[in-house]
């Protein structure tokens, strides 16, 4: 579905990512997991185009991203920010119609598929005419989730999408959230620097470091046959919180 | 404060509208600022390079005195709105570019990556989501601006544009202090109301805001129509002095004498000159041997019926120098007569615009009226001080004395060219600082004696009875003497371009009237 090659971005003499490629497939949930200033985010935002890449090529769907205007081709794709990066100025209603009314659906549509939303994630209706300062933060990660698969796009992009949950609430929400049966049939690319949100959401995990990928692999694979000490490091480094 | 409200009552009319004219005046700056700051601010958010420099002019600009501004404006633009409008929409614009940028450059940056990464263009990123958050922050802005322009627009009143600035500096002219207040308690009614009104708009929250700034912006165009009001489509544009304006022997006088009906713009009665040149007014108020009469080829409009007081010109002495010095009362009179309006203006004209020294100008009249004579050697022990006030025709007239009698006696003369006003120069003669000066005899009658009501309206408003009236009551109470006049009369009065005038046959302030009320 999505496939990275050979991937790197330079800033002002500092390369950020260096020569990534990976492969996404169909309804896959990959993490990218790393420290902060790894390069996650900066290979996030280049798979829809928020950063152009300095070389390398990336396909979604088997179609180069570059051959297609970036706001037309980002509205294909989900894309989740920390806090659900809501507009202050949009009610619930409106943040959700957001993408499908750029994509000019019909207003009856909109309002349906709103209320399907609203429904799958277990939201009242009264939300609706809220803004998103009246919202607790785990309302706010819903709806920001809710409006990112409005106009079901085939893939979604998260950047720390529970980062700015306490910790209770993240499990809580997370689970919550990808048992749904619209975010499992989609392909699904997530950033974290958390590790046991990695090892409890993703298919398989690419470990990045310094703008590589160290290890990519399932979170099996890389628990038990860490490709380098830093993988096992990385790993071991916070195993209680797993259990408790 | 009963004189004040019966000052508001009287001049209701005048008053609504030159509050019209003054929020029209605010508003229509206000919308070309709104045309021009807010597209400026929303470039500079863009590109954050000409931020400094944008933000840096407009924040010079508003550094700049307004009259100062307004000063710069006036050689570019001539008088009228033009100046006004560009004043007032420099100083507005400030706030609203500085208010766009901050409150764009102020969206939260998660918040726009967001929207990119929606889908949506730069363009709907603008209009969607940084412009609508961006709102409260230019609109308290535009609050700013509209106050500022409340205030700057009584300055209006100096360049011809009206507004509430008429009262204000007609008040201040004539120190009328009811006149002051009912241009200055509305201007600051104005700037509180509209401070308020929109401090309550500036609170409401979301959606309401957005409907309300929106609202308020879509009226602006409307309340600037307000400038338009006030009928102006007289046949003939008059623009008075604001002293002019307000006394009683100016256009109140003419009113009265006349039954003339204009409705005057007011300006600065330095510009007023350069404004009838300009062909921006018809009719101005002046001084009647003022140099540019001649500069600008105007024609002083004939005041058949009297309306102005007459301002015949006469040195006025003091007795004691007239006893010690004999000779010195038939040489001043030599003068006497020899000076005609015209010969007074075309000295006048010399000195103002074809920049000669009033010492030459004074020579050269001496040597054609054959009243030169070069001073002899002799040795001169005894000393006659003239005093002037601060004026071209006051300097001109003492350097004419000066010559004269040092020419035709004995006698040393001492100019002192520096005394403020009328009763600065008379307090100087009255103490025998000076020994006599050159005055004018209705700045006598009004200004220094100053006599009852009852007194005035008996006197025959004439050249001589006004000249002897004033010479007995100085002979009595100052022991001072009114010499023969110069004759000229400085006097109030209208004018209008020689061109004009002769097209439409108006020679007289009646000629005028009939012009502008046939019956």
């Amino acid at each position: 579905m999505i496939e990275l090659r050979d991937l790197t971005k330079q800033f002002a003499g500092h390369t950020a990512v260096d020569g990534v490629s990976l492969h996404v497939g169909q309804g896959e949930t990959l993490v990218l997991l790393g420290t902060s200033g790894c390069g996650k985010t900066t290979t996030l935002k280049m798979i829809n185009r928020l950063i152009e890449p300095t070389s390398g090529s990336i396909r979604v769907d088997g179609i180069d991203v570059r051959q297609q205007p970036g706001p037309e081709f980002r509205r294909r794709i989900g894309y989740v920010i920390q806090d659900g990066g809501l507009f202050p100025h949009y009610t619930v209603a409106e943040a959700i119609a957001t993408v499908p009314k750029l994509l000019g659906w019909e207003a009856d549509v909109i309002q349906a598929r709103t209320r399907e939303l609203m429904a799958k994630l277990q939201l009242p209706e009264t939300v609706l005419s809220r803004y998103p300062g009246e919202l607790s933060g785990g309302q706010r990660q819903r709806i920001g989730l809710a409006r990112a698969l409005a106009a079901r796009p085939p893939v979604v992009l998260m950047d720390e999408p529970f980062g700015a949950l306490d910790p209770f609430t993240r499990r809580h929400v997370r689970r919550e959230l990808f048992g749904l049966n619209e975010l499992r049939e989609t392909t699904v690319v997530l950033v974290t620097h958390d590790v046991s949100e990695a090892l409890e959401l993703a298919d398989r995990i690419a470990l990045m470091d310094k703008g590589r990928i160290i290890q990519i692999g399932s979170p099996d694979e890389l628990l038990n046959q860490p490709a380098t000490d830093f993988v096992r490091e990385f790993l071991d480094d916070k195993p209680h919180r797993l259990h408790d | 404060m009963t004189d004040f409200f019966t000052f508001v009552r009287d001049h209701a009319d005048k008053l609504l509208e030159q509050t019209l004219t003054h929020i029209g005046l605010t508003f229509l700056s206000l919308l070309v600022a709104l045309l021009i700051g807010v597209p400026l601010g929303i470039l500079i958010a863009r590109r954050q390079r000409l931020a400094g420099g944008v933000l840096g002019v407009a924040g010079v600009l508003q550094t700049v005195p307004s009259v100062a501004l307004l000063g710069f404006l006036i050689p570019v633009l001539g008088i009228g709105i033009g100046p006004a409008l560009v004043a007032l929409f420099l100083y507005a614009l400030l706030p609203i570019i500085r208010n766009t940028y901050v409150g764009i450059t102020e969206v939260s940056p998660s918040v726009k990556e967001a929207a990119r990464g929606l889908g949506m263009t730069p363009n709907q990123v603008l209009t969607r989501v940084e412009f609508p958050l961006a709102l409260p922050v230019i609109f308290a802005g535009i609050r700013t601006a509209t106050v500022i322009n409340v205030g700057v627009a009584t300055l209006a009143a100096y360049v011809a544009a009206g507004g509430l600035g008429e009262f204000i500096f007609s008040g201040i002219a004539l120190s009328n202090v009811n006149m002051m207040l009912a241009g200055a308690i509305p201007a600051a009614l104005l700037a509180v109301g509209f401070d308020f009104g929109l401090a309550r708009l500036q609170q409401l929250s979301g959606r309401k805001l957005r409907v309300g700034a929106l609202a308020f912006v879509a009226l602006v165009p409307f309340i600037s129509a307000f400038y338009l009001l006030p009928g102006r489509q007289d046949k003939l544009i008059a623009g008075f002095a604001h002293e002019f304006y307000g006394r009683t022997d100016g256009y109140p006088g003419l009113q009265k004498t006349y039954g003339l009906q204009l409705r005057p713009r007011l300006i600065d009665q330095n510009l007023m000159y350069e404004a009838i040149h300009r062909g921006q007014v018809d009719i101005i108020s002046g001084y009647s041997t003022d140099g540019r009469i001649n500069a600008f080829d105007l024609l002083v409009l004939d005041d058949n019926r009297h309306a102005f007081p007459p301002y015949a010109a006469a040195p006025v002495i003091r007795k004691a120098t007239l006893n010690r010095y004999p000779d010195l009362e038939p040489t001043l009179n030599k003068l006497a007569g020899k000076l005609t309006d015209s010969v007074m203006t075309a000295l006048n004209y010399r000195v103002d615009y074809q920049k000669e020294s009033p010492e030459k100008v004074a020579r050269d009249f001496l040597n054609q009226t054959g009243l030169y004579k070069k001073p002899s050697s002799v040795n001169r022990t005894e000393t006659v001080v003239v005093g002037t006030k601060v004026f071209t025709e006051q300097y001109i007239l003492a350097e004419l004395y000066r010559q004269l009698i040092e020419g035709q006696t004995n006698l040393r003369v001492v100019t002192k060219t520096g005394l403020g006003g009328t009763q600065i120069c008379f307090d100087a003669l009255r103490t025998g600082t000076i020994d006599f000066y050159p005055e004018y005899t209705g700045t006598g009658l009004l200004v220094i004696m100053q006599p009852p009501a009852e007194t005035l309206q008996q006197l025959p408003m004439q050249t001589d009875s006004v000249y002897q009236f004033v010479q007995q009551q100085f002979q009595a109470r100052y022991q001072m003497d009114w010499l023969k006049p110069l004759g000229f009369n400085n006097s109030y009065c209208l004018m209008m371009r020689r061109e004009q005038a002769r097209q439409l046959g108006i020679r007289s302030i009646e000629d005028l009237v009939r012009y502008l009320d046939p019956k």
